[in-house]
């Protein structure tokens, strides 16, 4: 235990480090300002149900679409070691799928089953987008940044074209039930769904060897393909799982709302989700990942965001605070600044011993 | 049995055929008499964004393809982009096929004074809609747009109107630098500025609705009071009554806050039909009648720069009527 505690402090949470200090940062900046700002208190909705309020629960509630493509991005970096830019638009595409299945069905017509039908349908669709990047990536070696720019251009098109209005609304206590709360229930159910996604990640990871798998093609896809992994298939299957992650994020952005709007439903997501990914301390040159980083990396932007609207920048300048915490979370993380920074260490390390070494010798 | 129902059928067709004729060529003949014809059409090149845009721009379309009908008699192409290059193109296309009328909502409002003037050299009459141009106002005949500032004026003075005892506001504002939120901006600082209301926030969501739940959940967090949401369109006004129906805030006709949207959604109408909205400002997709009337001759006297008549609607004076009258979508 103790050895424990002396090797978090020699080396750090690992990988871990940066975002856990960007939380405390934050956490202690943000109770300066304003002690009661994580208080949580509970109140009654206009339903008459029991939640939780606060902060600290809007944080981690809005978060949830984010963490949840963050989790699939991690994926696809890893493997490809290049990022999707159209999760955006394939969410809106989901989205639409999502709600044309409901929306055929009055609002009286809206089963568990019939929403469960719809949230397949909405899979399938991402999948399908998601197969036919990885398709791109992994068999034409195509940059993934270019070959996810076509979706990402027509993605949003694609979504009107299959709600085939502006803004379908659906309306139904299962969908208030996905999106806000179950009654009975105060925590937002999006949360619970982040972490029955993170659950299911963890289980397929430890009765599989898919993280070992997507570690090794993107660390040295040859010599991967040379060792007998399927370097193609596990490529195109970390875009299939992203897909899976952005219907499931998709789906809660519609029920939130209750409404698809495909040009601005998950708006801007690509951008944070692989921000999320980067101060979760990845590589996104690919190789080895960590999960749970790109899970923190997303509620570090949330925090950011929420911390910004609670002190009231000013809209306009929202977005450029935002980006220069987010450059200095980067810089920070990035390899260079990492090596130059252990470099120093040791080097104090070795002055130390030295001095220590003088001083014996005096006496 | 049968052959005499389809000859009764071939014959009415005809009939009326005929009668349709004779009273177009009549008509015809009393504006001039230049065409004696039925097929000639008046042709009508519409250069406009694509449906996809926005719920505004789906009934701005559709309103185009309704007014300039084969059945008006009129002769319609259409181009949809969101590129401005590519609207150049296309109007530069139908300058060639010799339209009669060009009619452009431009995706920028520069680099048009070459087409412009090619088309008037055709003797091509231009009509603006929903857009302004940066142009000469002699390359055309007329722009039909929204007035964005009044639409605001006519906000804040319904908002003025309920004398409420203080005036705290949520003002959720649109992109910024759009022509829309610029307008719906402008009358409500004004009241900022002159110290009648007071602003509790105002930050831009960028029409984005899940943006505006975020902003108004950290004003309730932070435990700041305030009853009014001014949310720049629908939307907005959607995703800030879900963060107040999160926190147990009553809204709407009986409300603790008033909430307010613009655009006029059929959905949103619904809103204030039921209670739970309290205005929503009307933003006219309908330029497609003026312009008809114009080139048929029926609209005579009419300035460089037409104003769409815009509406306000509150929550309790609305009806079905208007819903399905002045709704947008389905």
């Amino acid at each position: 235990m103790k050895n424990k505690i002396k090797n978090v402090f020699s080396n750090g949470f690992g990988q871990l480090t940066i975002p856990i200090i960007a939380i405390l940062i934050l956490v202690i900046f943000n109770l300066i300002r304003d002690p009661g700002f994580f208080s949580i208190e509970l109140t009654q909705n206009n339903d008459g149900n029991n939640v939780l309020a606060g902060n600290l629960i809007s944080i981690i509630d809005n978060a949830s679409e984010l963490a949840i493509i963050a989790m699939g991005m991690t994926l696809v970096t890893a493997a490809c070691g290049g990022q999707d830019i159209s999760v955006g638009a394939a969410a809106a595409i989901a989205g639409s799928a999502f709600v044309k299945i409901l929306s055929n069905a009055g609002t009286d017509g809206i089963s568990g089953g019939l929403v469960l039908a719809a949230f397949l349908f909405a899979c399938v669709v991402a999948m399908l987008f998601g197969a036919f990047n990885g398709t791109l990536v992994a068999v034409f070696k195509i940059q993934p940044m270019i070959a996810t720019l076509i979706l990402f251009t027509c993605g949003r098109s694609i979504a009107y074209w299959i709600s085939g209005s502006a803004t379908p609304n659906v309306a139904s206590p299962i969908i208030d039930g996905i999106g806000r709360i179950i009654p009975g229930v105060p925590i937002p159910t999006p949360v619970l769904i982040v972490i029955a996604v993170a659950i299911i990640f963890k289980l397929v990871f430890h009765f599989t060897s898919l993280e070992l798998l997507t570690q090794s093609v993107g660390i040295n896809g040859n010599a991967a393909r040379v060792n007998g992994i399927n370097s193609t298939f596990i490529k195109i299957l970390s875009f299939v799982i992203l897909g899976i992650c952005v219907a499931v994020a998709g789906s809660i952005g519609v029920c939130r709302m209750g409404q698809v709007s495909h040009d601005t439903l998950l708006l801007d997501i690509e951008m944070d989700a692989i921000l999320a990914v980067a101060i979760g301390g990845n590589n996104l040159g690919g190789g080895k990942f960590k999960i749970s980083g790109s899970i923190l990396g997303a509620y570090i932007i949330q925090m950011l965001t929420i911390t910004l609207y609670a002190m009231k920048v000013r809209s306009t300048d929202v977005k450029a605070y935002k980006a220069i915490v987010i450059v200095l979370l980067v810089v920070i993380g990035s390899p260079v600044v990492k090596a130059k920074v252990n470099k120093y260490i040791s080097r104090l390390r070795s002055g130390r011993i030295k001095a220590s070494e003088k001083g014996a010798g005096r006496t | 049995m049968k052959r005499v129902k389809a000859l009764l059928l071939v014959l009415t067709l005809v009939l009326s055929v005929g009668l349709c004729a004779c009273s177009k060529d009549s008509k015809d003949s009393g504006n001039g008499g230049s065409t004696g014809k039925t097929d000639e059409k008046i042709k009508v090149g519409v250069v406009n964004n694509p449906a996809s845009e926005s719920g505004y721009r789906e009934a701005n379309v559709k309103d185009m393809e309704k007014v300039f009908s084969a059945e008006n008699g009129y002769e319609l192409k259409t181009f949809y982009s969101q590129k401005n290059d590519d609207q150049l193109k296309a109007a530069q296309g139908f300058i060639t096929d010799g339209v009669d009328y060009l009619l452009i909502s431009a995706a920028e409002t520069t680099g048009w004074d070459d087409v412009l003037k090619k088309a008037k050299e055709a003797g091509i009459k231009v009509f603006l809609f929903d857009r302004m141009l940066s142009v000469s106002e002699d390359l055309y005949e007329a722009a039909v747009v929204s007035d964005m500032p009044k639409e605001g004026e006519t906000a804040v003075n319904w908002l003025l109107s309920l004398n409420l005892p203080e005036y705290k506001v949520i003002h959720i504002q649109g992109a910024m630098g759009s022509d829309a939120q610029v307008g719906r901006t402008g009358a409500l600082e004004a009241q900022f500025t002159s110290g009648k209301m007071k602003k509790v926030v105002q930050q831009t969501a960028t029409w984005d609705e899940a943006e505006a739940k975020k902003i108004v959940e950290t004003v309730i967090n932070s435990g700041e009071d305030f009853n009014i949401i001014y949310a720049e369109n629908d939307g907005m006004a959607r995703g800030a009554v879900a963060a107040l129906d999160a926190a147990g805030i009553t809204h709407g006709v009986d409300g603790k806050v008033v909430v307010m949207g613009f655009d006029c959604n059929k959905w949103a109408l619904k809103e204030l039909l039921a209670g739970n909205w309290n205005y929503d400002g009307q933003c006219s997709p309908f330029q497609a009648q003026v312009i008809s009337d114009i080139i048929k001759g029926v609209k005579k006297d009419y300035a460089k720069k037409i104003f769409s008549e815009e509406k306000g609607f509150d929550a309790k004076t609305i009806t079905q009527a208007d819903i399905d009258n002045y709704g947008l979508g389905e």
